[in-house]
């Protein structure tokens, strides 16, 4: 091994490769049936459940439990994917710590909820390794939809408006389909390249055709969606990254760039990090970037924060196993600079408090040694047209997803009631789609099927 | 500290915990151990007449019922008598009982209903020095074919025949073990005690099939693709052993007649219940089964930590104590008026109760803003439902509405006086309390 943990700079192969394939594996090792069994006896199947209400896409998870609990995991992968088509996706991604897991009765009884995320993947690993997908698509209604972006919000969309019998075309600018599901997240969450294979699977429904390389605004305008198409959705992310003034040497760049290029390589120990890895942010990207960071061998690996421990967007499960992997975490400090000579060797930074007034350095300054950091401070919309409407920095939408423009919808992060979050741009996605196919099928008037 | 040594039938044990006449007694090597491990007595595996021995099935002989994680409720079987030969296991009991002299060895037994059948084996029996036989009449499946088991225990006039050449041609306790399957229990008691019998034991296995392979459409256990009822045992069965305990217990014919009780004792709290209802002593087998000999060790260690507790210091000081309180519906007081009561401190907001009541009951319960639950006493009938779903022991409990206190359901105010059916006006057969 020409490296180790200690080589300065940023350099590839500081770990054996066995090391690095244990460091990669699965977070949450799937349920046996016996296990399955025995986690999905626990659940209550309470009365109009908490959990549903705190899942975005509704699943109505007493149920697909019951099912499992009654041998039948191919009707809870149904069940399941009835309400999110990425469903399989969703149980290894989800932070169900702050959606269904967090509302189980049993998390306030006990403090251990009932393992929805894991029974989720038991049901719908099921329901894939069965065969092909249990949904058909209705009869040719002859409309066809433009869907933009074949990220999570764009693959709902485009299944439900192929299950209602449209025709849908896929813009997408990279040169895979998946988004944030390929591109980002851990890859400890979804091993076996099983972003992939819930797409081809997805795909199996027919009637959607993707078109890569395809850049809205740069290959293709909205007006010429509009013209070719009946509706078009717009599930086109938050495709910039918010940049830190000061910070451009080398061996700075955004934490989203370092887990597409992770999640893309083919071999980990060809992938660079650096000895002394800093992390500045508090979501979940950054919580992805700091531990996939010390997986790939970095020596040290912190994340600063600027706010309180109490107000950072990853949730405490996140963070602990942050921790759990050696990750520094540090609270109330904010980025001043970053120094060296060329390549960056250290930043500073000021601690930070927020006395009702706002957050505010304090004056008291720290130095931490650095080869290689990485942004983490959130993306935004970019290339979006301009004559839609915004709210804040995103797409404003109604209700139904509908945006400024009669046949323009929006759902996920590009949308202003995107969280961020996968299971949200499914639910927006399926929703929008069930409003374009409303509105092309006119209300009240003829349905599909 | 508690003292367990029990004394039925003139037998005193160190413990109330005897194996049942099963599998776990059928030879002297288990005997031996059950001993060693703690077992207060057994019952010796059903012997047969001499000659030939029985044979049994050679593909599997139990089939189960299973909770979560697989713990066994219940086990059902169709295994026969001992399909050893009869002098071997005579033998064998004579050695163990020499070796053990302070622990009960039961001999359980079943022949042909002849009287020259029993006249056979009896002496053979008492030569091996035990201390008293159990007559299996109670076994469901096989031997029942063959005019044996619950053949003879389905009818009180055979139970009483059979009972009586038993007295009359041997000098030990005769134990007559009953079968579950049959319409009210205190037909074969009132035989036994006709014919003398020293004490009844129950229940013996209940008739059951415990599932049936839908891929191949027979009943478990499946031998070359056929299934044969078999007799149930286990946790799952205990709820109507107590009940035919009790009725035997509180029978004005049968009352004072021991009893020892059997029927899915699994722990000591149990055996305890088994007790208070009258039984004398209980025995075991499928916790045995389930969990081996050791489990004694549990039972024995409850019991005595209960009996501590409530300051009893024999076991005879608790026997039969719940026994008064078992009484017909008609003589329940109508006048006990309850209403369910939600701890809102204890709740976990799961809404079981909202949908047991609201579906399938009175609508007592209310959801509110938050998921907060509470019980409508206009509506409430104390039905208990609520309590029985509720997964938070003592979340929901009922309360007992005070003398004077009107209750909202019925517009009557309650009163503490004793009222019951036969004197309800509703009751065409009510006398008029005056």
């Amino acid at each position: 091994m020409a490296h180790t943990i200690r080589t300065p700079g940023i350099v590839a192969g500081r770990l054996e490769k066995d090391v690095l394939a244990e460091n990669f594996s699965d977070l949450h090792p799937p349920l046996d049936a016996h296990e399955a069994h025995v986690a999905a006896d626990r659940c209550y199947f309470c009365h109009d459940a908490p959990c549903i209400t705190a899942c975005p896409t509704e699943i109505d998870i007493p149920l697909f439990i019951r099912q499992i609990a009654t041998d039948t995991p191919l009707a809870a992968g149904k069940t399941i994917l009835e309400q999110n088509i990425l469903g399989g996706m969703c149980a290894r991604v989800c932070p169900t710590e702050t959606l269904c897991e967090e509302a189980c009765v049993r998390e306030l009884a006990e403090g251990k909820p009932v393992e929805i995320g894991r029974l989720q993947r038991f049901a719908t690993d099921a329901l894939m390794a069965h065969g092909p997908q249990p949904f058909s698509r209705a009869a040719a209604t002859g409309k066809s939809v433009a869907v933009v972006g074949a990220g999570p919000a764009g693959l709902a969309c485009a299944h439900r408006l192929a299950m209602h019998g449209h025709d849908v075309t896929i813009y997408e600018k990279r040169d895979k389909p998946g988004g944030l599901n390929e591109y980002g997240i851990a890859s400890y969450k979804t091993v076996n390249d099983f972003a992939q294979a819930e797409i081809d699977w997805l795909l199996d429904i027919g009637g959607i055709d993707i078109r890569y390389g395809r850049a809205l605004g740069r290959d293709v305008t909205l007006e010429q969606l509009s013209d070719a198409h009946d509706a078009v959705f717009l599930g086109i992310g938050k495709p910039g990254v918010n940049r830190l003034g000061g910070f451009d040497l080398d061996g700075i760049r955004p934490a989203v760039d370092f887990i597409a290029d992770l999640r893309q390589s083919d071999d980990l120990a060809t992938l660079p990090v650096g000895r002394h890895v800093v992390v500045i942010g508090g979501g979940m990207t950054a919580v992805d970037a700091a531990v996939q960071s010390k997986l790939l061998g970095a020596e040290s690996v912190t994340i600063v924060y600027r706010r309180a421990q109490a107000d950072m967007p990853a949730s405490r499960y996140e963070q602990d196993l942050a921790a759990s992997n050696g990750v520094n975490l540090m609270f109330n400090a904010q980025p001043v600079s970053a120094s060296g000579a060329g390549a960056v060797e250290s930043v500073t930074f000021e601690y930070t408090a927020d006395n009702g007034t706002g957050l505010k350095g304090t004056g008291e300054k720290f130095d931490l040694p650095a080869d290689q950091v990485f942004l983490a401070i959130g993306q935004v919309l970019e290339g979006a047209p301009e004559d839609l409407s915004r709210e804040g920095a995103a797409l404003a939408t109604d209700p139904h997803h509908r945006t400024s423009l009669a046949n323009v919808w929006a759902g996920g992060d590009c949308s202003a009631t995107g969280e961020d979050l996968t299971v949200t741009a499914v639910a927006q996605g399926r929703d929008a789609a069930e409003a374009i196919h409303k509105s092309l099928m006119g209300e009240g008037g003829p349905t599909n099927g | 500290m508690a003292d367990l040594t029990t004394t039925f039938l003139g037998i005193t044990t160190p413990n109330p915990f005897w194996l049942a006449s099963a599998p776990p007694t059928d030879k002297e090597y288990n005997v031996r151990r059950a001993f060693e491990a703690g077992w207060g007595g057994v019952v010796w595996k059903t012997l047969g007449e001499d000659g030939s021995p029985v044979v049994n099935v050679n593909g599997p002989r139990y089939g189960a019922v299973w909770g979560a994680d697989r713990r066994l409720l219940a086990l059902n079987n169709i295994e026969l008598i001992t399909d050893r030969p009869l002098q071997t296991n005579l033998d064998e009991i004579a050695r163990v009982k020499k070796d053990y002299p302070d622990r009960a060895i039961i001999v359980s037994l079943m022949v042909p209903c002849t009287e020259e059948s029993w006249k056979a084996i009896l002496p053979r029996v008492a030569e091996t020095g035990a201390d008293g036989i159990e007559l299996n009449f109670g076994c469901p499946h096989g031997m029942s074919e063959r005019g044996m088991g619950s053949a003879v225990g389905q009818v009180p006039e055979y139970i009483e025949m059979v009972t009586r050449w038993c007295k009359e041609n041997y000098d030990k306790p005769v134990i007559v073990k009953l079968t579950p399957n049959i319409t009210d229990i205190r037909y074969p008691a009132r035989a036994a005690k006709a014919g003398g019998a020293d004490a009844v034991s129950l229940i013996n296995t209940v008739s059951s099939i415990t599932s049936v392979d839908l891929d191949d459409f027979c009943p478990e256990p499946a031998i070359d693709g056929k299934g044969s009822h078999g007799g149930l045992c286990g946790p799952a069965v205990k709820p109507m052993a107590l009940n035919m305990v009790a009725e035997i217990s509180r029978d004005a014919e049968t009352a004072g007649l021991p009893i020892s009780g059997i029927g899915g004792v699994t722990t000591w709290r149990d055996a305890a219940e088994f007790m208070a209802l009258g039984a004398g002593n209980v025995q075991v087998c499928t916790a045995a089964m389930t969990y081996g000999f050791k489990v004694v060790q549990e039972m024995i260690s409850g019991l005595g930590d209960w009996m501590d507790r409530k300051g009893y210091a024999r076991t005879e000081e608790f026997i039969g104590k719940a026994v008064p309180n078992v009484t017909d519906w008609q003589y329940l007081n109508l006048n006990f008026v309850t209403k369910a009561r939600i701890d809102q401190e204890s709740c976990i907001k799961c809404g079981r109760c909202y949908a047991a009541c609201e579906d399938t009951s009175h609508q007592a319960i209310w959801m509110k803003e938050g998921r907060v639950f509470e019980v409508n006493d206009a509506e409430c009938v104390a039905c208990n439902l609520c309590v029985n779903v509720c997964p938070v022991e003592d979340c929901i409990t009922m309360e007992r509405l005070p003398a004077g206190q009107t209750d909202p359901r019925t517009g009557q105010v309650v009163s503490d006086d004793y009222a019951n059916w036969t004197m309800h006006p509703n009751n065409p057969a009510a006398q008029a309390a005056e």
